[in-house]
């Protein structure tokens, strides 16, 4: 999430504040008085619960990542325009990234969104090492790739295996994989479980549960989210355009309002984001949400579930655009028409949608760059890593996104679409001949009543 | 998961090391016992010794070894007595059994978070994570429901509407909770309340998700959930007695009272009792069928025309066994079979659920989770090896015994629109017309 950056104050007073503010909160914890009366590493650890924040390590003064391009461009501006210059530069290298991207398909992007979440994986996991000083265990960097696996591929084979049908049906050994799919997982899971379970060592056990739980709510948190986002993608790349736009939309806006008009405060956890931004990027978002829907609804690029045909063997996105993406009259409310002395309005029932969408990204989604903020307070942390100069870690960039693309995932399936139909056809070929054909026969009867099938049919 | 008790006698440390977190002793019986013992007369207040004035007395006169060594016998007794009558009781009363068992093991999982982090003071975390346990169970409820209550959903209205939107109602719900815990966040509590957070979330993936695996393997038919929890169950005790009796070659560091003797006997035991337990339990229909709600009842029933694994089928014997056993062919139950599996599981996996317990206890200095079962410990140490075991059936059901549910696609399929149903219709009858199960002639309208 974008700061709200002091108008008279500059960057380097961010270096000051978390000492002081460590120390203040380790106060509570210096008088409560430890359990852990053994002498052995293990206590040292056990401390690390009730003791001052101040002996967790600060991380280290980041490495100025800055290309040097950007520096010696820069040089000649003083460090607080020179830092604003180069989050503008970044925001806008990422912002065309991501209409490369677009471009270039959804293939790609599903690859995008996977690195993300090793990315982001791999950066949360780091704070817990680096926060248990656990780098001594060797055993468990392995054990937590392993987990990232075994739950990626559980999650790859139950969704991506549906959309892949016609391509599975051909391969035997696929067929194999998919059939036994949750046992497989299982297995693979149970392994790393009996793995962990055998390499926990006398005087780390707590450190050992520690990180162990650290990596299950981590995968939890990214593996899920992304494959939800895939899960969206693949229902049309305008489910997963609008809302992400709108969350960044959000975050910039709120950053604007908030430097030009901010004065009220909007919560203790993030001192710098004010009522005034809140506000003015919710409306802002909602105007920018329902322009966009009404912009990327026209082409059948975005608009049509992305299908994998096996004979061109790649992603195709071509179909009859659904009753969302046509163009419908609307009458106006009265109090409209006085306003704006139109009797009807075209819109895209998308756009109606599309306001849910903004309104959440507006409203709620800030709540997950609060819990981002509360957790990076709380392990004395100033950003989640230093891959993006200027912005901090890819988590920083995406902390607010994650709430999103659950939501929209719960939305769709309530809202907009039953259950999907690759998979229900997928289940219905696993099942046993003689219920097939009695599925077959009901089926046929009900169409036959709807007047979808013609009667005729000789089969 | 049982012990080896040392051979030789070592009186004097017996008493304190009967309570110490070692001795995870195991005679284990079934379910919410803490409402029986608390049925005995004046149970003595908060002081680690629990047991009921009545056995205090009877047992008087014995050595504080033996006397310990009673209680747990009597309470595995009274456990095992408590879990056949709840299984007469039936389906809905072991299903009201599961959640309590659930959610005392979250309530003592979660006492233990309090009592590591010292969170008394923050009086909004307990709200929370209660509030956190019920939207999961009404996630998980709510789907539950849907699927096996289906024809009652549908009559009464605001049934349907709850169910139709359930996604959307639970996810609304949870992100209240996660709402109110960030408005909670405050100033010098950061770490501790995320750590409060995360053990909760933890907890509530172990506890909740495994109870309604339970739940869901329990409506397949009540001999999925009984025959697993036995073996457990039996594991427990026949690796503690051959350890007892046998014992000599430690298994594993974390706990050094178990040993390979009563692993492995207990693996042989096990199989041998589950393939019994099986025979047994095949023969009766209210075992063996899956559970269903009754519209016209309204209450649960168990009828059915058993499936082919509950019907006797001649096997050949492998030419080995012929010529020891004199028998050439064995009449069985297909379920046997998988019963093995089920026993396999049980011995072999199942103590590693029972290690990781052992390896939390001793990662935060607690002796047992709780005291609510007098010389056993909390719930959740009788508990701990149930919890993989319940996930494995539950795959194993899914991935080997039955499929999807048809009605359930049915119904799915209702609700997709037009052009999505022409194109399954037309994938499904090409492929029944390649299987043979149609033929172009023979189909009539």
């Amino acid at each position: 999430m974008l700061e709200l950056r002091h108008r008279g104050g500059g960057p380097g007073g961010a270096g000051a504040p978390p000492p002081r503010e460590g120390e203040a909160a380790g106060g509570d914890h210096e008088t409560e008085s430890t359990s852990d009366k053994e002498t052995d590493i293990d206590d040292r650890y056990g401390d690390l619960d009730s003791r001052t924040d101040s002996d967790i390590p600060e991380i280290p003064p980041s490495s100025d990542r800055t290309p040097e391009i950007l520096k010696k461009a820069l040089s000649g501006l003083s460090s607080r325009w020179k830092n604003w210059w180069i989050r503008g530069i970044l925001t806008l290298t990422m912002i065309s990234l991501f209409f490369l991207i677009i471009y270039m398909g959804s293939f790609m992007l599903m690859l995008l969104v996977l690195s993300i979440q090793v990315k982001c994986f791999h950066e949360i996991i780091t704070i817990g090492y680096r926060v248990y000083r656990s780098y001594d265990l060797p055993w468990f960097r392995t054990l937590s790739w392993y987990f990232l696996l075994c739950v990626n591929y559980f999650f790859y084979g139950e969704t991506v295996a549906d959309y892949f049908a016609t391509f599975v049906q051909r391969e035997e050994q696929l067929q194999f994989l998919i059939r036994y799919h949750r046992f497989i997982s299982f297995a693979l899971y149970l392994a790393g479980f009996c793995m962990f379970v055998l390499s926990l060592v006398k005087k780390h056990y707590r450190l050992q549960f520690y990180m162990f739980a650290w990596t299950h709510v981590t995968l939890l948190i990214t593996v899920t989210q992304s494959h939800l986002v895939i899960q969206n993608l693949f229902e049309g790349m305008i489910w997963f355009l609008v809302p992400i736009s709108s969350v960044i939309c959000n975050d910039i806006t709120a950053y604007l309002f908030g430097f030009f008009f901010g004065r009220t405060p909007l919560i203790k956890l993030s001192p710098k984001k004010t009522w005034e931004g809140f506000i003015g990027g919710f409306f802002s978002t909602v105007v920018f949400g329902f322009t966009a829907a009404y912009v990327l609804s026209k082409y059948q690029y975005f608009v049509c579930p992305v299908e994998y045909r096996s004979d061109v063997n790649s992603f195709v996105t071509e179909c009859e655009p659904s009753e969302l993406f046509r163009l419908q009259s609307y009458s106006l409310p009265p109090f409209l028409k006085a306003v704006l002395r139109w009797e009807t309005v075209s819109l895209y029932p998308f756009q109606i949608h599309s306001i849910a969408l903004s309104t959440f990204a507006s409203l709620i989604g800030p709540f997950g760059g609060f819990f981002a903020s509360g957790f990076k307070r709380a392990f004395k942390i100033k950003d989640f890593a230093n891959t993006i100069p200027g912005h901090g870690g890819i988590m920083d960039r995406f902390d607010c996104q994650y709430l999103m693309a659950t939501f929209v995932h719960v939305y769709i399936t309530s809202f907009i679409r039953g259950p999907n139909p690759s998979k229900v056809l997928q289940q219905l070929l696993v099942l046993q001949p003689e219920q097939q054909l009695n599925i077959y026969k009901t089926l046929k009867t009900h169409l036959i009543e709807k007047g979808i099938l013609q009667p005729t049919l000789k089969v | 998961m049982t012990e080896l008790r040392q051979r030789v006698a070592h009186e004097p440390d017996a008493p304190p090391e009967d309570k110490e977190s070692e001795s995870e002793a195991k005679l284990d019986g079934e379910t919410a016992s803490d409402s029986e013992s608390r049925a005995e007369p004046a149970p003595p207040p908060a002081s680690a010794d629990d047991t009921p004035e009545v056995l205090n007395r009877a047992l008087s006169n014995l050595s504080s070894r033996w006397k310990n060594w009673w209680v747990r016998g009597i309470l595995t007794l009274a456990m095992i007595a408590f879990f056949f009558i709840i299984i007469y009781l039936g389906p809905m009363v072991l299903m009201i059994i599961v959640m309590c068992v659930q959610i005392k093991c979250f309530h003592e999982i979660i006492t233990i978070g309090y009592n590591v982090y010292h969170s008394y003071d923050l009086p909004w975390f307990r709200t929370l994570s209660w509030y956190f346990l019920l939207c999961v169970n009404y996630f998980f409820y709510g789907e539950t429901v849907t699927d096996y209550f289906f024809t009652l959903v549908q009559r009464e209205e605001p049934l349907r509407i709850l169910s139709k939107y359930h996604r959307f109602i639970s996810f609304t719900l949870y992100l209240t909770g996660f709402c109110m815990f960030v408005l909670s966040l405050v100033k010098k509590h950061y770490r501790l309340q995320f750590y409060m957070f995360g053990w909760t979330h933890v907890t509530l993936l172990i506890v909740v998700t495994q109870s309604h695996l339970v739940i869901h393997n329990l409506f397949e038919g009540m001999i999925w959930f009984i025959v697993p929890i036995s073996c457990v169950i039996c594991n427990d005790i026949m690796a503690y007695m051959f350890g007892f009796f046998f014992g000599r070659t430690p298994l594993i560091k974390l706990s050094p009272k178990k040993t390979w003797e009563g692993f492995i006997g207990g693996f042989f035991a096990t199989v041998v009792f589950g393939l019994l337990l099986s025979y047994v339990m095949s023969g009766y229909r209210c075992f063996v069928c899956p559970v269903e709600y009754n519209n016209d009842t309204n209450s649960f029933t168990v009828d059915c025309e058993p499936s082919d694994l509950f019907r006797l089928q001649e096997y050949n014997i492998p030419g080995v066994i012929q010529s020891v056993v004199g028998w050439k062919t064995v009449r069985m139950y297909p379920f046997q079979i998988h019963s093995v599996a089920l026993s396999t599981f049980a011995s072999l996996i199942g103590p590693f659920g029972g290690f990781f317990a052992s390896g939390f206890k001793r990662a935060f200095k607690i002796k047992d989770f709780a005291n609510t079962i007098p010389g056993h410990g909390g719930i959740m140490d009788r508990f701990d090896c149930q919890y993989l075991m319940a996930t494995f059936v539950n795959v194993y059901i899914a991935s080997f015994i039955r499929g999807p549910n048809p009605s359930k696609l049915i119904q799915q399929f209702l609700t997709l629109r037009p052009d999505q149903q022409l194109h399954i219709f037309n994938t499904l009858r090409s492929h029944l017309i390649d299987k043979g199960m149609l033929t172009a002639a023979t189909e009539d309208a």
